[in-house]
């Protein structure tokens, strides 16, 4: 005991640096974020007002502090842009996380019957394209839907089409590259509490008379909730905030809320209002982070 | 106790082989392009290596390549350095003051969305008046990518039996004698693991990098991710294959590495 107490000292000092670190590079970057998205926009560099200068004194700062309004925020909340996309980066990650559920489910499941000395080899199947650049996992797919793509190529050999589908710059392609790149993020957790089910539930209701169908429905699914919650949430949160795969395959119609911020920031250089979209966005994030969290200690608080 | 049926219907081989091939088929068929001797993407024209070739001409695109692996390699080793004396201080620090800030601070990129911490890291530099390139990237991939080297290396701390650090001291070493020769080898794969994991996810950044670069000092996925959106171009394939091939290596002599460290210790790498 007293070893552990005199061990707690030095890992400590440990943890100086890195607490430094996220200080200055996490924490009071987000603190200029909360203040820009204040400050209004102005045609200048850096573009926008006010500017803090420390050199010109407390009354130059609380002056600066006076000239903050919630103007920006007043502007995301009127204008139908910023509203539509807010919208459509919800809609878009309710669909896509269903879409997940639906297609992640049956290969989780199936990996969970695997003979147990395959299981390793199959889980590590899933996560090695996990490894593979996001990016590259993303212009793969631009290959197969293009106009004369492999898809387009195949379905015409086939006669499933007369002509070649627009594929590219469709929701269609959006839903495909956030399936395929979301996927492992589904599978995995639903695997882990699918393979840690007791068999004999399920011997128990065969033996209740219960069909494999009905033993599916009435035990297997229900105790994996707890699997389809946390692949569910892991997945529809970083989808919130999406940015590159609506930008690279859907089409340029209507945007999500992480392409609205890129847009204002890059090409309208509207840094404020760049700077509320972000605030709005994590706003967006707080419930189901909450959710997950909870559910996690759920999780916890039932093992024990 | 451990019933060995095979339990499989054909419903599960069918959905197990159709899943695991919509994973693996786009990035077989990018690679195969790749060696495609036509210019057109979707006509084959026979094997070649010219894509290849093109872009080792590509002065571009070897210089925004060269960024990116240094970019990678020094913000993966920052990241892992402080990741893991970040894991030290939370598993082994017992309670301090701001621990649930740090934990929280730790935690919250994790989560949050590319484009916040790329724009609130642009917007410290632009306050700072950094000029930003190299360093500015390098940073902004460190603060992310230690999250993750914090949450492989405190996992691992946490499942190591303490008991063998209090016998160590018990035995006369100091805390610091007693983590460098008991703790420290046996979390090697996992911090391991943790820089492969860092310097991946430091090749594979689009957003954060975009934000926080400057003129003239583009990373490899920016260029990429540019051309891209003109279209597909079979040096993009070659491109792509190359790292795939690296991001493969990188992964074989980590997963050699903690094969080896585990037949001494016994513990396996997490990932």
């Amino acid at each position: 005991m007293s070893a552990r107490r005199i061990f707690a000292q030095p890992a400590r000092y440990a943890a100086i640096a890195p607490y430094l670190w996220m200080v200055l590079f996490f924490l009071v970057p987000f603190g200029f974020v909360l203040k820009i998205s204040l400050s209004q926009t102005a045609i200048a560099q850096p573009p926008y007002l006010p500017v803090f200068d420390l050199a010109e004194g407390w009354a130059a700062i609380t002056a600066a502090f006076s000239q903050l309004s919630l103007d920006n925020f007043g502007l995301l909340a009127s204008d139908s842009l910023y509203l539509s996309s807010y919208l459509r980066s919800v809609v878009v990650a309710v669909i896509s996380t269903l879409m997940l559920l639906v297609i992640g489910y049956p290969i989780a499941y199936g990996m969970a019957r695997l003979p147990q000395r395959w299981q390793p080899i199959a889980m590590m199947l899933v996560i090695v394209p996990f490894w593979t650049s996001f990016l590259i996992r993303i212009y793969a797919w631009i290959n197969i839907l293009q106009h004369d793509g492999l898809l387009n190529k195949v379905l015409l050999a086939l006669h499933v089409v007369s002509a070649p589908v627009v594929w590219l710059s469709t929701d269609t392609a959006m839903y495909i590259g956030i399936v395929y790149s979301y996927l492992p993020f589904m599978i995995l957790p639903l695997y882990a509490t699918l393979s840690k089910l007791d068999a004999s539930l399920l011997e128990a209701a065969a033996d209740l008379g219960a069909s494999p169908r009905r033993a599916f429905w009435l035990v297997t699914f229900p105790l994996s909730l707890p699997g389809v919650g946390a692949g569910a949430l892991l997945c529809f949160i970083p989808i919130l905030g999406e940015f590159v795969i609506p930008d690279l395959l859907a089409g340029s119609g209507s945007m999500m809320i992480g392409q609205t911020l890129w847009l204002e920031f890059f090409t309208n250089k509207d840094w404020p209002v760049a700077a509320a979209a972000a605030i709005a966005l994590l706003v967006l994030l707080v419930p189901p982070l909450v959710l997950y969290d909870r559910m996690q200690r759920r999780q916890l608080g039932g093992a024990n | 106790m451990v019933r060995q049926v095979n339990r499989m219907s054909p419903f599960n081989v069918t959905s197990l082989v159709l899943g695991l091939a919509f994973l693996y088929l786009p990035i077989v068929i990018l690679v195969i392009y790749s060696f495609n001797a036509s210019r057109l993407v979707t006509v084959w024209g026979g094997w070649s290596l010219r894509w290849y070739f093109e872009f080792f001409n590509d002065r571009a695109m070897l210089d925004a390549a060269w960024m990116s692996l240094r970019v990678a390699a020094v913000s993966a080793t920052i990241a892992t350095l402080l990741g893991t004396l970040a894991a030290v201080g939370l598993a082994r620090g017992e309670r301090f003051r701001g621990r649930a800030l740090f934990s929280g601070m730790l935690y919250a990129p994790l989560v949050m969305p590319e484009v916040i911490s790329g724009l609130s890291l642009l917007l410290l530099f632009v306050a700072l008046n950094a000029e930003r390139g190299f360093w500015t990237v390098t940073i902004a991939h460190t603060t992310l990518t230690m999250c993750f080297v914090t949450v492989v290396v405190q996992s691992r701390l946490a499942s190591l039996d303490r008991s063998l650090e209090e016998a160590a001291m018990d035995l006369g070493c100091n805390p610091v004698q007693a983590f460098i020769r008991v703790t420290l080898p046996l979390i090697v794969p996992a911090i391991a693991a943790g820089w492969m994991l860092a310097f991946t996810l430091s090749l594979d950044d689009v957003v954060i990098a975009s934000f926080t670069t400057g003129p003239g000092s583009a990373t490899l996925p920016i260029r990429i991710y540019s051309e891209v959106r003109l279209g597909v171009k079979p040096e993009i394939n070659a491109i792509c294959t190359m790292v795939i091939a690296l991001i493969a290596v990188v992964i074989v002599i980590a997963s050699l590495a903690s094969k080896l460290s585990s037949t001494q210790g016994k513990s396996a790498a997490p990932l």
